[in-house]
């Protein structure tokens, strides 16, 4: 072939694959749900990653279990990395229009989720043959995920905050495992004593940036009765004495008393990863917390044990809750919502199966006996066969969760518009943290100017 | 044998081949041409479907608001709400800091360390591995060791072992809002520079011999060689990167991101890069980040066109 020849052929041949990679972006794809084989089909996303082997070979194992008592559905298992705990990566792939036909949210990503008008309503669907233990799921759940009386997601996990304490640096301090700080200033007490007996040490720790900031203080102002939006949620409530004694409290521990460590703008790996490291006396968090110090971070179960959120006087008012579910992507088949859903009762909620396989988890790096998520309602069958399931298979100490389970405080959810308003709060936890000069009254004041205007202007 | 060149055949056909003259050329020129067009093909399509559309689309989406699904048209409201955002001002006095400091720092120091190696003699090449290193290291990487190791706020930290040394007062650094900006430009040169530094040295070995050699013969010292000769000599070239890097700093984000976790204290390290991210990806509001997109790609345009015909001019 000669020169010109062979350039016009690359040439063409260019042009050639440029046409087809349009033509294959534009061509749909068969969209009755189905295999070659007749099989009904579902992409689902959240498999475990590379890195978490057992976690992965627990889920490959439990499709595969799953594919062979129900041979007409094929489950395409999808990991999207860190999509599952990282909002950016979500929002990328909502926006996409990537996202798999089931998919993972948080239960504050319903509003971006249905706005972006991905979700599906699987009202109908959603009963004992689908789900056998739909009836048991914890109504308060159900609702989360429900927007004008219809229902868009199925609730997976959830998370209720408390003070998680590091029993190793208590005991050092002096101070009585068994009996962690139930009141704020009972906390800034323990925290003196430990950064005194652990120098580099901070006796509690906390968030104020990347939104955790605002997360974490919007927790403080529950356990104190308030909130950080008005009742019709149209205006800032948090500059008043509930939130000027939220931000007191710190700035005494940080300033006052030096005992929250001299690192801060500090985020949730930041944190975890200080604790992991026998760096942190206290800090609020969910019991998971403690297993992402120990499976993310290399930190020690039996250093951890966990109380319920303090109050400012005595028991604290409410705590914040969360959580995650799975979604369903608009078009799908109605065997396709059945099966998504037939996958979701077998790997999130059934007792003994997927994520409540616990003689499975046992001998495995994950903790089996920690007090949540408590996805079954109160004294449903459900929640007793899984409880009894936890119990008897616990590799945890489950007394270091003892307190906190046994004295559960009124969750309250995330408030609406919850990121732009914690990228404000942010701000008011930042400077009560960096400036030893902070005026709380001037953050207060600014923070709550900020919020206004963020809804007003409706973003 | 003769030869009966082209244009002597269209004259004995006479004035009708004259059409047909012009068509062949153009047929064989556009068949010559062929290959270079369908190569031609493969950028155009690759600019446009990885440049200028996003662009169209972030225009677009910037005029427009999704909310369930459905997209309307809102004329200036995201541009409006953007404004009003509490975070706006900041972000962009920030960001303009930044740059301006960058500029000053970040522009200034390569330049003086390329002079700086041009003028050794020995381990020319060691030198130039070791001032480009840093620029391989991946960004995310640097910044976290400047993070934990050069601006841990306690004393352990490796710039305040340094001052506590020097007996000079230690600094909180990213936690200090005063410091935060600096601090930034700090670690965003000492990450860059290895590039401009190899650039400027290409440049600076351009510069002939003899117009050292006679300023040295007329006296001059290297302060006046550097004013009088190297700065005149590389004008272009300086001009040239002073553009990139004020487009390149405007668009600060990664250093914010990791070094300060996002905003800093009390907003300190916030950019418009920054506020775009969290608009898009944090609160739902896609069409609100495109806004904010569009308003820096009209003042970077702006700003490019302006500088480009100032120095054009001068030139």
């Amino acid at each position: 072939m000669s020169v010109p020849q062979y350039r016009k052929v690359a040439a063409l041949a260019l042009v050639t694959g440029l046409g087809l990679s349009l033509a294959a972006c534009s061509t749909k794809g068969d969209d009755s749900g189905k295999d070659a084989a007749g099989k009904t089909t579902i992409t689902v996303d959240c498999q475990p990653v590379g890195a978490q082997k057992e976690l992965l070979q627990n889920w490959n194992a439990d499709v595969a279990a799953f594919e062979k008592d129900n041979p007409d559905i094929t489950i395409k298992s999808v990991s999207v990395g860190e999509q599952c705990n990282n909002p950016p990566d979500f929002t990328a792939r909502l926006a996409g229009g990537t996202m798999t036909d089931v998919f993972y949210g948080y239960m504050t990503d319903l509003q971006q989720v249905l706005d972006s008008g991905q979700a599906m309503d699987i009202t109908q669907y959603l009963n004992k043959d689908t789900i056998p233990t739909w009836d048991s799921v914890d109504p308060a759940l159900k609702e989360v995920f429900t927007d004008a009386g219809k229902v868009y997601a199925v609730p997976v996990k959830n998370y209720s905050m408390g003070l998680v304490y590091n029993k190793t640096l208590f005991q050092k301090a002096g101070l009585d495992v068994n009996n962690p700080p139930k009141t704020w200033p009972e906390v800034r007490d323990a925290a003196k004593k430990i950064a005194t007996a652990a120098p580099g040490v901070a006796g509690y720790a906390d968030y104020s940036a990347g939104n955790t900031g605002g997360w974490h203080f919007t927790a403080e102002m529950y356990s104190l009765g308030g909130g950080v939006l008005s009742e019709d949620g149209k205006k800032a409530d948090f500059n008043n004495p509930m939130g000027k004694q939220v931000l007191q409290n710190l700035k005494d521990m940080r300033y006052g008393d030096n005992s929250m460590g001299t690192r801060q703008l500090l985020q949730w790996g930041d944190l975890l990863t200080n604790a992991a490291a026998g760096k942190v006396g206290m800090f609020i968090g969910a019991p998971d917390t403690t297993q992402a110090i120990v499976s993310q971070f290399q930190g020690k179960y039996e250093d951890w044990a966990m109380g319920p959120l303090p109050g400012q006087d005595g028991a604290a008012k409410g705590t914040l809750g969360g959580g995650e579910g799975y979604f369903f992507k608009k078009g799908l088949t109605e065997d396709q919502v059945k099966a998504g859903l037939k996958w979701i009762a077998y790997e999130k909620l059934t007792p003994g199966k997927g994520q409540f396989d616990y003689v499975r988890a046992k001998p495995q790096n994950y903790p089996v006996g920690l007090p949540q998520p408590l996805l079954f309602a109160n004294g449903s069958a459900a929640q007793k066969q899984e409880l009894d399931l936890r119990k008897a298979n616990a590799n945890v100490d489950t007394s270091n969760y003892a307190l906190f389970e046994n004295n559960p405080i009124p969750i309250r959810g995330e408030p609406k518009n919850a990121q732009a308003i914690y990228a404000v709060l942010d701000g008011a936890m930042s400077g009560v943290l960096t400036k030893p000069d902070a005026n709380i009254d001037e953050l207060l004041k600014t923070a709550d100017t900020k919020v206004n205007q963020l809804l007003a202007a409706g973003s | 044998m003769a030869i009966i060149a082209p244009d002597s055949l269209n004259k004995i056909k006479g004035t009708n081949a004259a059409p047909e003259k012009t068509r062949g050329k153009r047929s064989r020129r556009l068949q010559d041409n062929l290959t270079g067009y369908a190569f031609l093909a493969g950028a155009v399509f690759c600019f446009a479907l990885f440049s200028w559309f996003p662009m169209i689309r972030g225009i677009v989406m910037s005029f427009q608001r999704t909310r369930r699904g459905v997209t309307t048209w809102v004329g200036w409201d995201n541009y409006i709400r953007i404004v009003h955002d509490p975070s706006f001002w900041t972000a962009w006095k920030n960001t303009f800091y930044f740059t301006v400091l960058a500029l000053i720092v970040g522009y200034a120091v390569p330049f003086f360390v390329a002079i700086l190696l041009n003028e050794f003699r020995h381990a020319k090449g060691y030198l130039r591995v070791l001032v480009y290193l840093p620029v391989m290291l991946p960004p995310a990487s640097a910044l976290f060791l400047f993070k934990y190791y050069a601006y841990d706020p306690s004393e352990a930290g490796l710039f305040n072992a340094v001052l506590k040394f020097l007996h000079l007062p230690t600094s909180e650094w990213m936690q200090s809002p005063g410091m935060t900006i600096p601090a930034m430009v700090i670690a965003s040169t000492w990450m860059n520079m290895g590039g401009a530094v190899l650039i400027y040295l290409a440049a600076l070995q351009n510069i002939p011999g003899e117009l050292y050699e006679a300023a040295e013969l007329d006296g001059a010292g290297i302060w006046r060689r550097i004013t009088n000769v190297t700065i005149p000599q590389t004008r272009l070239i300086l001009a040239l990167l002073a553009m990139l890097q004020i487009v390149a700093t405007m668009q600060l984000f990664i250093e914010p991101l990791i070094l300060a976790n996002g905003a800093g204290t009390q907003d300190s390290a916030t950019s418009v890069a920054y506020l775009i991210y969290q608009h898009g990806f944090f609160q739902n509001d896609l069409n609100g980040a495109a806004a904010l997109g569009v308003i820096m790609l009209i003042v970077l345009a702006a700003f490019s066109a302006v500088y480009v015909r100032l120095t054009t001019k001068k030139d």
